[in-house]
């Protein structure tokens, strides 16, 4: 697996970026293959992630380019940890690399069939063809399961746009960097999207758009877990402000 | 005293809000002079973006705060701090249990290297509680890597089980991490405790500041003792007047949930107090700081007194100093309750914030009544349920399922006597109204768990539990239906077949 940038690259770079937390945001997820390698190996294998082109340049380099686009899963208000992965499947490990990949084919598992038809993970596979999931109010509210944003995040899912969180699943995304955690800044949108629209999430310029329907929707700035995620999140930030030495014994 | 502001018995008016008060705190607040002060603590050096002070300096607090902040202040050693702002804080204790345990050594390991220690070994406690009696081979290899590196790392409070055929042959083994947390005294006011799961708020009865957090985050602090934590604001609930007798704690919190909502308490500290909340047994504060999380909280905490100090005698060693909320500390939001009007209320399907009084649903029929978990499988909680057995001398008309939090609970449901009732133990009351036999203490069926789980909703069916979350699928099958009730909600509705009122025994 390729080395991971330094904490002082990805600062330099996050500072050289026009629109600071999102670039950033990004470039945390390339610093996290340190130690999620396996996780990101095999989301970029993944055929059927949309945005993944488009992810891997901006990762790689050009913070402009940090640009999901694909088809989203649409949910509603108050999604709970235990619907997006039910508590049978927490006996998988997250840190373990056959067992991320497991958890991501059980996202979403807990959704209500009758009220959710579609499965987020087609039945045999591994992964989604959605790289969006758009929900309402509070989404993430619940168990603190890490394995949550893990489960999205490993089945190919790039962000999250909803109109709220509940605390500790926003801080999991942000602390793993396995989904973006995008705020939307009206409510509503969830209701005006469905399922298999075709939609675009530019970080750069804060805005969700539905090719769909042609709608836009403005996403808030990432906020107070900025500092963190420029950093690349919370062992980079760490390391970086000398809370913890800058080179782990691993 | 503030005067409580009288209301109706209908729920929705038997409190008031006010924004942004800033009144004195009510009678509550007492100073911590009783306890011994702290020897001074070697905190760790380099918080980053913050000028260094004089530790002497700690305990002298100038601008008005509350509990929850003047514990984050004191452990990250700052003289004052305003909700909002992001600190590294010192961590007290870290506990992490069976589900998020691995993952969070996985991430240990890894950013620190194989090799690495734990900033601490008398400050981490590793608890197996969620998966334990069952087959499931994943879930049994997950008990043995907690073991393997218990035994590694020389942790002092590992709780270990390894004859999953007797739980009483692992004399070590407690159950509910949150309840052993509390019984083993690891909840001391004015520490910070963090642990891999949401319900760890449940500690802020002591007056801690407790909150969950995640496998990474856990990780982090595995190796270093300290977390990066922002100050959140805080809420204040007065909760005043005489609890009737047919109430429990757990109709005082679905009542305040159902109040601010789901997310009401988003990023919020909820601090309880009031004469009603003085009056609470340990027991039952945990069970208001349980569900916190419910309304979105990231702690809730009550002012240690001597119903605290006298809970911890014998319990720990350690030295402890309670903080209490400054008469000018200010405060996001106030509620007043006056308790003596509440009625028995339940959460109905699918979220905890769907609150209704039980008599409104004496229609729904259920299938079951299930006692347990960290929220309600605590002894009072048993102790309760017996209460309105005993009372009504019947039989349960649907299957009822106890399940112990911990062994100290299990021992106690079969040894104390339940007053009233001539000298007889919850067992025997259960077993004479028809109850399953108590089972093996875990969080069993409160979370679904593998299939096999004792009690587990596998068929889409009505259940009344004295659990915490009622989200589609929480308990097992998707399309359970969960109503979340007090012990004694529930141990009326088992004699009934329906959503029943307490009041329908216990008057
Ligand atoms: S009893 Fe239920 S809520 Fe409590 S810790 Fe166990 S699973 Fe979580």
């Amino acid at each position: 697996m390729a080395a991971a940038p330094s904490a002082t690259a990805v600062s330099t770079a996050a500072l050289l970026a026009p629109i600071r937390a999102p670039t950033s945001a990004f470039l945390r997820r390339t610093q996290l293959t340190r130690h999620r390698d396996h996780s990101l190996k095999c989301r970029r294998a993944g055929p059927i992630v949309p945005a993944a082109a488009a992810a891997a340049a901006g990762s790689s380099s050009s913070p402009s380019s940090a640009v999901f686009h694909g088809e989203c899963f649409v949910v509603g208000d108050n999604i709970d940890t235990d619907q997006i992965i039910p508590a049978e499947h927490l006996t998988l490990v997250p840190s373990k690399p056959d067992e991320y990949r497991k958890l991501g084919s059980f996202a979403f598992a807990g959704l209500p069939s009758a009220a959710y038809p579609t499965p987020f993970v087609a039945p045999g596979e591994e992964s989604t063809r959605y790289a969006v999931v758009v929900g309402g109010a509070n989404f993430g509210c619940g168990s603190s399961r890490e394995h949550a944003p893990v489960a999205l995040g490993a089945a190919g899912a790039r962000a999250v746009v909803a109109e709220g969180y509940a605390r500790i699943f926003f801080r999991n995304s942000v602390a793993t960097g396995e989904v973006y955690p995008l705020e939307l800044t009206d409510t509503g949108a969830w209701k005006e999207c469905k399922t298999g629209d075709v939609v675009t999430v530019d970080l750069s310029n804060s805005v969700f758009i539905n090719h769909t329907s042609g709608k836009e929707y403005k996403l808030k700035p990432i906020g107070d877990a900025g500092p963190v995620i420029e950093a690349g999140g919370i062992f980079a930030y760490a390391r970086k402000t000398g809370m913890i030495a800058s080179k782990a014994a691993a | 005293m503030a005067s409580s502001i009288s209301a109706a018995a209908k729920a929705s008016t038997a409190f008031a809000h006010k924004k942004e008060l800033a009144a004195p705190a009510p009678a509550q607040h007492r100073a911590g002079s009783s306890r011994r002060t702290k020897p001074c603590r070697v905190r760790a050096v380099a918080s980053p973006a913050r000028a260094p002070r004089a530790p002497s300096s700690t305990g002298s607090v100038k601008s008005a705060m509350t509990m929850t902040e003047k514990i984050l202040a004191r452990a990250s050693e700052r003289a004052a701090l305003e909700p909002g702002e992001n600190v590294w804080v010192d961590v007290d204790v870290l506990m992490t249990h069976d589900v998020c345990g691995p993952g969070t050594i996985g991430i240990f390991k890894k950013e620190f290297g194989e090799d690495a220690k734990v900033w601490d070994r008398e400050k981490v406690v590793i608890i197996p509680d969620h998966y334990i009696f069952t087959t499931d081979e994943r879930a049994n290899r997950n008990v043995d890597i907690l073991r393997d590196f218990c035994l590694e790392q020389n942790i002092k409070y590992f709780y270990d089980i390894k004859d999953l055929s007797n739980f009483k042959a692992n004399p070590d083994y407690k159950g509910v991490c949150h309840v052993a947390l509390a019984q083993e005294g690891h909840c001391r006011p004015g520490e910070v405790l963090l642990g891999t799961d949401s319900h760890t708020c449940n500690a802020g009865a002591f007056g801690q500041f407790a909150t969950g957090i995640g496998n990474t985050d856990a990780g982090f602090v595995l190796g270093t003792g300290k977390a990066l934590l922002k100050v959140p604001p805080t809420i204040r609930f007065v909760l005043d007047g005489e609890m009737p007798p047919y109430l429990l704690a757990k109709d005082l919190i679905l009542q305040i949930i159902g109040e601010i909502s789901v997310s009401g308490a988003t990023y919020k500290s909820m601090e309880f107090v009031g004469s009603t909340v003085e009056s609470l047994t340990m027991e039952e504060r945990m069970t208001l700081c349980n569900m916190v999380i419910e309304a979105g909280g990231k702690n809730g905490v009550v002012p240690a007194d001597e119903t605290t100090f006298k809970y911890l005698e014998g319990k720990t060693s350690v030295d402890y100093e309670p903080v209490y909320s400054d008469a000018q500390a200010r405060f996001f939001s106030d509620y007043r309750f006056d308790v003596s009007k509440l009625e028995p209320v339940v959460a109905k399907p699918h979220s905890p914030d769907n609150r209704a009084l039980a008599r409104e649903c004496k229609d729904v029929k259920v299938d079951r009544v299930y006692i347990g978990s960290c929220t309600g499988g605590k002894t009072e909680d048993f102790l309760a349920a017996a209460k309105v057995f005993l009372a009504s001398g019947k039989k349960v008309k649907v299957p009822t399922f106890l399940v112990p939090a911990t062994q100290k609970v299990w021992m106690d449901v079969y040894s104390l006597p339940v007053p009233g009732s001539g000298g007889k133990t919850c067992s025997q009351i259960f077993e004479e109204a028809g109850c399953d036999t108590p089972a093996s203490p875990s969080c069993g069926a409160c979370l679904g768990g593998p299939r096999d789980t004792y009690a587990r909703m596998n068929e889409p069916m009505v259940c009344v539990s004295t659990t915490n979350r009622n989200f589609p699928g929480r308990m097992g099958h998707k399309e359970g239906q969960i109503y979340l009730a007090s012990p004694y909600t529930a141990a009326a509705s088992a004699l009934t077949g329906y959503v029943t009122d307490p009041r329908d025994f216990l008057m």
